[in-house]
């Protein structure tokens, strides 16, 4: 055989893109079965659905940009976008809805700029902003959990729900976190005593689904996919700013630590958005300033906006901050005394 | 237990350092041939001081270090000088170089050698010349010529001597046997060096993956005082500015040598090639080299010649050659490839690494940078490699530079590390040597630029000159005239001026009547030669196709002429000069001269026309060069200008008589 010439390193470590992504589909497994569990099917018709869609859309968009589909479609990266949205999505969501996110992350958000790695927004979260400021009555209709309905819509529900919407009938229900930005006379404790869905902590259901995504990304923490600075600062950030501006549960109450840890997407986000490394900062210094400064616009959005959850627009806001963060975030290199460019 | 401090960044491959080290250095043997490079990695080559054909021993030196940053060559092994060619060496480039082959006899036969265990009572200058003179160059890495590491002065002194033992590459073992098998040696090596240098502490710093290594080491540094420490196994832990920090917390200023903090680093077999050539006289003429990989049957470490062909190391180790697909000098992490086995052992193979296709793959094809800083995390010199990575594509080379990218050890973690299998060190060497090039290529336009800028600076300077020449004689001469003419009522400086005149003008008259020829004829020398120039420079001119080409030829011409003028004035001159002693009353010249032509063409009308013509040429030819002898002389002795025009003229006439003569008389012989 022919002697190869080849420059070093000549020696590969076991990680790959494919296999980062798998780690991460297979790391939301637990938080969607909470959720089947809690709501029904809707959400696992979601992510079938978003996935079909996604993976069209990606091979659309790299035949349409000549790139090779095989390669690129393995890279998994399409699958994690859809399933991300697909849980991020209201259960029982019509199928347009879905399709119109995803075409949005996936065309839009990701191969416009160049596909995968160039994307300077999270693809999943710009899919379901456009929805959101779209669509606001369908993005704000969530199902009611198990436990406060006697029963949950099964599998063939949840199907005509998706594919023929104008034929069902579905129940919706406000959130936990809308019935406690809209409140203004109640005090937390007869809110909680009120409202069925608060459950025990933050929400019937949801303080479930935050604990299974919380121990997903434990998972992938401990799989070093990610390091762990964004999601604790944002974690952190988030508690801080509770804690302090929690007064013990007056009407004007923004919610405390335990609840803002606890509902909507805090732990989704926390280990499966601030984590995706092509838009977020690049070093640790940096994941602990963008990790924070998330946990802060969550909490603002979430105690003084006007949409139901604040996540999407947190991450959003600071992937358009991320550049900026690593500008001013860069490590000192070896035997360089002060900032980068010095000696 | 000494303290360690860590580095930045690193990765944990897989050690594959057992299958190496089941037995212990074998000897390689003598090769049938030895192919020694006269270059090391850095320093000028080495001028070769044998001749083909020239019987060599052993340890003999057979090229000599050209200048400081160069080591001395020495044949292997006894032998003959086979060719002193250029052959393929063990360099990434792949390009051959200039090699002393020697076809080995087999005998091993020693030059006169000697050492001395007592190099404690050595003086310092002495030691260093023994390491020059065994041509002991760094092992572990670049082949820095050793004595000039160890004779550099530092500003600051060293505090700290480090004997880089860490060995942190995979596959790799060639130290670790050495500090195993050789531990005593190493250890007087290292006494030698703390010797010279006279550190405050003194280091071995080993990975502890080889503890029977530092048992070993350990064992035999008792009571020496030479620490042997245990550092985190970690790659890359042996590259020598992580190595320095491991041990001292300290760090390298970047882009200066470690002696800059105190420190000094040096290589395991280093310090065992000075211990052979301080203790036993040899010079450095084999290393222990590991050949690993599973495309041979028995991965071993070899103690081999220097020049040994690789092929021959890798034959006795059972190599497969049809299950290789690459043959890497060095390690899977920072080796090179070279396209054939048979390029040479040099001072720094530490290992020939020949692996599977599946042990090590081809890399796959890279797929997009998802910006996941796992790269950044491993990079022991703390750099961004995917925001290097982002620069290198759009080659922007400022902003690459800003980022350091000159800091990188080429160490290769980043690539490892990469999921999306991206060649980040092939990006980062380009980048590099194409910056490199563009400052070479910057410095040379700004050298040319200097010289352009000196030649017209020169050109003004010349012509600046030329026209104050020019203008202090037209004053001179405006100058003249009026004192001359108004000489009676003139100031007395005026007149003193004329005086000064008058006396040089009779001056110049006499000399024009001694030398007139003289001047006559260096007129004509003058212009021939400059007539020669011209017409060089045209021929010149054409040939390069220069638009000068006319301008060239009107000068040609001119010259042309005033050479013709020149001779013309010799010949007047000539004929005037001649004329006098012939005739005793010289105020009647022209008679003379008349009488003389008559009697001539008397003399010539009995003679055949071809006859004649030949006799006129002889005449004219002699006179010709009796005309430029003159006007060469007066030309010599600064003859006045009249005489030498005069000269000239005559110069030309005559030559222009010569042709005439000589067509006349071709047209005579064609009838």
């Amino acid at each position: 055989m022919a002697l190869l010439r080849i420059s070093s390193p000549h020696a590969y470590g076991p990680l790959s893109t494919q296999h980062i992504m798998q780690k991460v589909l297979l790391a939301t497994v637990p938080g969607i079965l909470v959720l089947t569990h809690f709501f029904g099917f809707g959400t696992l018709v979601n992510i079938a659905w978003a996935s079909i869609v996604a993976l069209a859309c990606e091979a659309l968009a790299l035949r349409l940009r000549q790139r090779p589909l095989g390669f690129y479609l393995k890279d998994c990266s399409a699958l994690v976008t859809a399933f991300l949205l697909g849980i991020a999505l209201p259960p029982y969501a019509p199928w347009w809805l879905i399709a119109v996110g995803v075409a949005s992350a996936i065309l839009l958000a990701k191969h416009v700029y160049g596909g995968l790695g160039y994307n300077p927004f999270n693809p999943a979260m710009a899919g379901y902003v456009i929805l959101l400021i779209s669509f606001p009555l369908q993005m704000t209709a969530w199902a009611p959990p198990r436990g406060v309905v006697h029963e949950l819509p099964g599998l063939l529900d949840a199907l005509q729900a998706c594919f023929l919407p104008a034929t069902y009938d579905g129940v919706t229900m406000a959130t936990p976190l809308d019935v406690l930005r809209q409140n203004n006379g109640l005090l937390v404790e007869d809110l909680w005593r009120q409202n069925p869905q608060f459950g025990r902590w933050a929400g019937l259901g949801w303080e479930w689904a935050n604990i299974a995504f919380l121990a997903g990304g434990l998972w992938l923490l401990q799989q070093r996919i990610f390091t762990w600075h964004a999601p604790v600062a944002m974690l952190a950030s988030l508690s801080l700013l509770a804690a302090l501006s929690y007064d013990g549960g007056s009407s004007a109450s923004g919610g405390s630590p335990l609840f803002h840890l606890l509902s909507g997407a805090t732990m989704f986000g926390a280990f499966f958005i601030v984590t995706d490394p092509v838009t977020s900062a690049v070093s640790s210094k940096g994941r602990l300033i963008y990790g924070a400064l998330i946990g802060v616009l969550v909490y603002v959005i979430r105690v003084r906006g006007n949409y139901p959850d604040a996540v999407a627009f947190a991450v959003l806001i600071m992937n358009f901050a991320a550049p900026l963060i690593d500008y001013y975030t860069q490590p000192r290199t070896y035997g360089h005394s002060g900032k980068r460019g010095d000696p | 237990m000494r303290r360690t401090f860590g580095f930045h960044g690193g990765i944990h491959p897989p050690q594959n350092k057992q299958q190496s080290l089941r037995t212990p250095i074998a000897d390689a043997g003598i090769p049938p041939e030895l192919i020694l490079p006269l270059s090391q990695p850095i320093g000028a080559p080495a001028s070769p001081v044998v001749t083909v054909g020239e019987h060599v021993r052993k340890g003999q030196l057979i090229a000599t270090a050209r200048d400081f940053v160069s080591v001395p060559v020495h044949a292997s092994t006894s032998g003959t000088i086979h060719a002193i060619e250029e052959r393929l060496v063990a360099h990434p480039s792949g390009y051959p170089a200039p090699c002393i082959v020697i076809a080995t006899d087999g005998r091993d036969e020693w030059v006169e050698h000697s050492g001395t265990a007592d190099y404690e009572a050595l003086e310092q200058a002495e030691l260093i010349q023994m390491i020059r003179d065994a041509g002991i160059a760094g092992m572990g890495g670049a082949g820095f010529p050793s004595a000039v590491k160890l004779s550099v002065t530092p500003d600051t002194p060293i505090a700290t001597l480090i004997i880089n033992g860490a060995e942190c590459e995979p596959y790799i073992t060639a130290d670790d046997v050495l500090m195993r098998e050789r531990a005593a040696q190493l250890i007087e090596g290292v006494k030698i060096l703390r010797q010279l240098l006279a550190p405050t502490e003194t280091l071995i710093g080993v990975e502890d993956n080889k503890p029977q290594s530092i048992a070993a080491l350990r064992a035999a540094a008792q009571g020496t005082g030479i620490d042997v420490v245990a550092i985190p196994t970690r790659y890359p832990s042996g590259g020598e500015n992580q190595l320095i920090e491991s041990l001292t917390g300290k760090q390298v200023p970047s882009g200066e040598l470690p002696s800059r903090i105190g420190v000094i680093c040096q290589n395991i077999g280093t310090a065992v090639a000075i211990f052979d050539a301080v203790v036993q006289g040899r010079p450095l003429l084999s290393r222990v080299t590991t050949v690993t990989g599973d495309s041979v049957r028995e991965p071993q470490n070899f103690r081999v010649l220097i020049g040994t062909p690789m092929r021959y190391l890798l034959e006795k180790a059972g190599y497969q050659a049809e299950s290789n697909n690459r043959l890497i000098v060095g390690g899977p992490l920072m080796g090179f490839t070279v396209p054939d086995a048979g390029v040479p052992i040099v001072k720094t193979t530490n290992c020939l690494l020949v692996p599977t296709a599946a042990e090590l793959p081809t890399p796959p094809p890279a797929q997009a940078c998802i910006r996941c800083g796992v790269c950044a995390e491993v990079c022991p010199a703390s750099l961004l490699p995917q925001q290097l990575f982002w620069f290198a594509q759009g080659k922007e080379f400022e902003k690459l530079e800003d980022h350091n990218l000159f800091d990188c050890i080429e160490c290769g973690a980043c690539a490892y590390v990469c999921p999306s299998r991206i060649p980040l060190v092939q990006y980062y060497r380009s980048s590099m040597a194409e910056i490199r090039q563009l400052r070479r290529d910057q410095e040379q336009a700004m050298a040319s630029r200097l010289r352009f800028e000196a030649h017209q600076q020169r050109l003004e300077r010349t012509e600046a000159e030329k026209e104050a020449r020019r203008s202090a004689r037209k004053q001179a001469a405006a100058q003249r005239v009026p004192a001359a003419e108004n000489q009676s009522e003139a100031d007395p400086i005026q007149a003193a001026i004329a005086r000064a005149n008058a006396r040089k003008a009779a001056q110049r008259a006499d000399v024009a009547t001694t030398s007139a020829l003289n001047t006559l004829e260096r007129a004509i020398v003058t212009t021939d030669t400059r007539l020669a120039t011209a017409t060089a420079k045209l021929d010149e001119a054409k040939a390069r196709g220069s638009d000068l080409v006319e301008a060239l030829q009107a000068g040609v011409e001119k010259t042309r002429a005033k050479l013709a003028a020149a001779q013309r004035a010799l010949h007047d001159y000539q004929q005037s000069q001649r004329a006098e002693p012939a005739n005793p009353a010289p105020h009647d010249a022209t008679q003379a001269v008349l009488a003389k032509a008559t009697a001539a063409r008397a003399l010539e009308a009995a003679l055949s026309p071809a006859d004649k013509a030949r006799a006129d040429l002889a005449t004219l030819q002699q006179r010709l060069r009796q005309t430029q002898d003159s006007l060469a002389r007066s030309r010599r002795e600064g003859d006045a200008e009249k005489v030498i025009v005069a000269l000239e003229a005559s110069v030309v006439r005559l030559s222009e008589k010569i042709s005439a003569t000589q067509q006349y008389l071709n047209t005579l012989k064609e009838t």
